[in-house]
């Protein structure tokens, strides 16, 4: 791919991109509107990410890609192959190895330090977009911090349901100002925003692009006497026995019995090497079978 | 043309800049930590520092003020062949580039606008040194609280009082640069006159 | 048995090496060459270019081939080429003025000083099957006459005169550029424009249709349609003035809509605009019609809920390349966030059900 400029795009976009992330930084959580890049992936399959990632790379970094907070999952593949060839950047799956991590739909297990920046791939940036599906109005309400909208309906989703019913893209507030979408990460990802590493979100199709600085205050909406709750499958890992992690649900035969295992498959895949086990794990059911 | 003006770009431009960038990413998400940011060479007064975050940042779609000795023919020059940023005044300035007296008032810089507060100015503050002997800084990027060395204290406080309008600030001395956003809150009366370039 | 999304990476080499086998398709018949495609699907090329933003036929056939004829992934090919080349300059505006018509007619008038000329057109043939088409064979050549050397006026130019059209402002300022900086509402017309021209077809296309069957009703006449070469001139700063650096068929459609005036203005007809690469007249047309009832606002005659009168729904949602992105991607996994979609139903079900159980536990203890 030598036709191509270092990390894809050309100097003049990364730094139109750069000064965008600047901005995201010194006022974070507000969306700052850049001209994304048509990129040779499709829009809403992590353009955004991709151009912020682009922009941040540099020769010595180590990338790690996830989905769903999987390393091997397709999108996440194709992603890394593409920085591979067009930055010819070392790559990892190890969470701790990594300095720049793209993610889709989640905040690795492993907490994130000083040095490393997580970019987001943002479908929709926009917290108010479907409670109000006019740009010149949700900007309007950004500008005057008028975020009574938001507020009437999850309080309307308690009157109707006991709960406020949204478990991912749970809008939070940061430092005080900008109500923020933290991307379709699950709920329980929520607290740990407030985290060492600098955090980016790149929406391709919706050219915005934000930021949340390290050590940055990250409040998930809530009401007083309806507290905001992580929760999570109340099972403990099958594979590496954890009980504090983010669990997928893998249907496991035709009678519909399941198993849960960590969605974060690096964490998991340590864990076990380090002698952890659950409840299905292979030799535990080798040792089983023997007694 | 003076041949100044012909040198001074980055060596290897995606790779510098990527690394310079890195650096300017770092020291603004950090308030109170300094960096090391490389490459590029400017006619003086202009610091290795100022040069490689202009290579890194401005183009021909960044208007650029220049102020007070930052304002030469050579510098001008420079920019024009380097850069191609058109050089306009502190009213329509995205970048601002000067020692920090020279750049007063600061007022007169874009502050951004309640539904694009980032339609602001970045102002580069050359300084003598950085250092880390200074003013107390607490807010996003900041675990607990900082410090840094920084020129005056009361114009940065009023510009966090902005927030979320303001400019924001980077200081060069050297090969290194600090940054200070408008979201960082600032206490302490020290001023430190040493560290105004002259 | 437990079966991760594992081997992602074999997965998608391997569904590609197939999909390049598919492309190819049985290989006793002869593989299509993009000067082929280039030639004789002339219309798909100038979809292409048109939506893709890129005047260059043979980049846009070779887009066509690649993906295997599926028009909207041919543009999106074009699109990420485009954004890739550096940006050397820009041209001076087309003069299409000085046109060499290749098909002109105006629905305004029964004749006009330069004529109609139908061109190549597929108005007024009957839409039957050729299986004559199926068998090669050498074609009849077409008639042919003496090209008209002087430049053909615009139509609406005449109406100008009367002053019975509104005059288009000659913009001073430089048009920002869609491709350039993030669509920014209100957008001024050159940036509408730019959005329509790259927009979807079809999308385009029903919108103006919606306007003709009442949603912002805006009674359009083709003015006038021109299809044909145009000379690109870029002013080269050494030289002090422009050179002509090549030439490119476009077409171009002016409609008249009756404005009935206002307080301040007497009745007058206005216009809508549409400029497209190639011979691509349903998108011209179309894109005039819209570009008519954007200007709604600006012209200050009533605007209504309709989609098409509704710039902030119309710009947003005609990109091809975005909304069939965003479509699509719909299928990769989702299954974290189906995962905390599940377990709230599960805790809002079972404390429901448990709810339940209490009253029922109450009743039977009344």
């Amino acid at each position: 791919m030598s036709d191509y400029n270092f990390a894809y795009l050309d100097e003049q976009t990364k730094r139109m991109i750069r000064r965008a992330i600047l901005k995201g930084i010194a006022v974070p959580g507000y969306q700052v509107p850049f001209a994304s890049r048509e990129m040779p992936m499709p829009y809403g399959w992590g353009t955004g990410g991709v151009q912020v990632s682009a922009a941040c790379l540099c020769p010595e970094d180590t990338l790690k890609v996830i989905d769903q907070g999987a390393d091997d999952t397709t999108n996440a593949v194709s992603i890394r192959k593409f920085f591979e060839k067009t930055a010819e950047i070392a790559v990892t799956e190890k969470t701790r190895e990594a300095t720049v991590i793209q993610t889709r739909h989640r905040i690795p297990e492993e907490p994130l330090t000083e040095g490393q920046i997580l970019v987001y791939q943002v479908p929709i940036p926009e917290p108010l977009r479907f409670l109000e599906p006019r740009e010149t109005e949700t900007r309007k309400m950004h500008a005057l911090e008028e975020y009574g909208l938001m507020h009437v309906k999850l309080y309307e989703d308690i009157a109707k349901h006991g709960h406020i019913a949204t478990s991912y893209a749970y809008p939070v507030k940061v430092e005080d100002r900008y109500v923020m979408d933290p991307s379709p990460i699950p709920k329980f990802d929520n607290p740990k925003m407030d985290m060492a590493a600098i955090q980016l979100f790149g929406a391709g199709r919706e050219q915005r692009i934000y930021a949340v600085p390290p050590y940055t205050k990250v409040v998930s909406l809530d009401f007083e006497d309806h507290p905001f709750d992580p929760s999570k499958a109340n099972h403990p890992c099958d594979l590496c026995g954890a009980e504090h992690t983010y669990l997928d649900e893998v249907i496991i035969d035709d009678e519909g019995g399941r198993m849960f295992v960590c969605s974060d498959t690096d964490y998991c895949a340590e864990r076990q090497a380090e002698g952890h086990r659950g409840r299905l794990s292979p030799s535990e059911n080798i040792e089983k079978a023997a007694e | 043309m003076q041949e100044q003006s012909l040198i001074g770009a980055f060596e290897a431009p995606p790779q510098d800049a990527a690394r310079a960038f890195r650096a300017a990413l770092e020291a603004l998400a950090r308030p109170g930590t300094i960096h090391e940011i490389k490459g590029g060479q400017a006619p003086a007064p202009v610091s290795e520092a100022a040069a490689s975050l202009l290579l890194t940042l401005c183009d021909p779609e960044t208007p650029l003020c220049l102020m007070g000795r930052h304002d030469t023919p050579e510098i001008r020059d420079w920019i024009a062949f380097q850069i191609g940023a058109p050089i306009v005044g502190p009213e329509s300035a995205m970048f601002a580039l000067g020692t920090w007296t020279a750049l007063q008032p600061i007022t007169n810089f874009l502050i951004g606008t309640p539904e694009y507060p980032d339609r602001s100015t970045t102002l580069i503050v050359e300084m003598e040194a950085l250092s880390q002997d200074g003013a107390t800084l607490a807010g996003p990027g900041i675990k607990e609280t900082a410090t840094l060395a920084l020129p005056d204290i009361e114009p940065f406080q009023m510009n966090h009082a902005l927030f979320p309008l303001g400019v924001d600030f980077y200081f060069t001395a050297g090969t290194q640069i600090a940054g200070l956003p408008r979201s960082t809150r600032i206490s302490g009366t020290q001023v430190l006159e040493a560290t105004e370039a002259n | 048995m437990y079966v991760a999304v594992k081997g992602g990476e074999r997965a998608i080499d391997n569904a590609h090496a197939w999909l390049a086998e598919e492309r190819r398709g049985d290989t006793s018949v002869a593989e299509l060459t993009v000067p082929q495609i280039r030639e004789q699907l002339a219309l798909a090329v100038n979809r292409v270019m048109t939506e893709g933003s890129l005047y260059d036929p043979d980049l846009a056939a070779l887009a066509i081939k690649q993906s295997r004829g599926d028009l909207i992934e041919a543009i999106f090919l074009i699109r990420a080429y485009r954004t890739t080349l550096p940006r050397i300059g820009h041209s001076e505006p087309v003069e299409t003025d000085t046109m060499a018509c290749d098909r002109r007619v105006s629905a305004t008038f029964k004749d006009v000083p330069g004529g109609q000329v139908l061109g190549p057109t597929f108005d007024y043939t009957h839409r039957l099957l050729d299986f004559k088409l199926m068998a090669e064979g050498e074609l009849p050549a077409a008639a042919e006459g003496e090209p008209r050397l002087e430049p053909t006026p615009h139509v609406t130019s005449f109406l100008n005169k009367e002053g019975l059209i509104q005059g288009e402002e000659h913009a001073e300022v430089m048009p920002p550029d869609l491709t350039r900086e993030p669509l920014e509402l209100p957008a001024n017309r050159a940036l509408r424009l730019q959005a329509l021209t790259r927009g979807d077809e079809g999308f385009i296309l029903s919108m103006a249709y919606s306007t003709q069957r009442g949603y912002g009703n805006s009674h359009a006449f083709v003015g006038e349609l021109r299809i044909g070469k145009v000379a690109v001139e870029m002013e080269v700063p050494e030289l002090g003035f422009a050179i002509e650096v090549g030439e490119v068929e476009l077409t171009e459609c002016e409609t008249v809509n009756k404005f009935a005036g206002s307080k301040v203005e007497p009745p007058q007809f206005t216009r809508g605009y549409g400029l497209t690469f190639g011979q691509t007249e349903r998108k011209a047309i179309s894109m005039a019609l819209v570009d008519r009832s954007l200007r709604s606002k600006e012209l200050g005659v009533e605007v209504s809920n309709s989609p098409a009168h509704d710039e902030e729904f119309v710009l947003y949602h005609c990109d091809n390349i975005q909304a069939t992105g965003f479509l699509e991607h719909i299928k990769l996994p989702h299954y974290v966030d189906f995962q905390s979609e599940m377990e709230l139903v599960r805790k809002m079900r079972a404390e429901i059900a448990e709810a339940e159980a209490g009253s029922s536990v109450k009743e039977a203890a009344e």
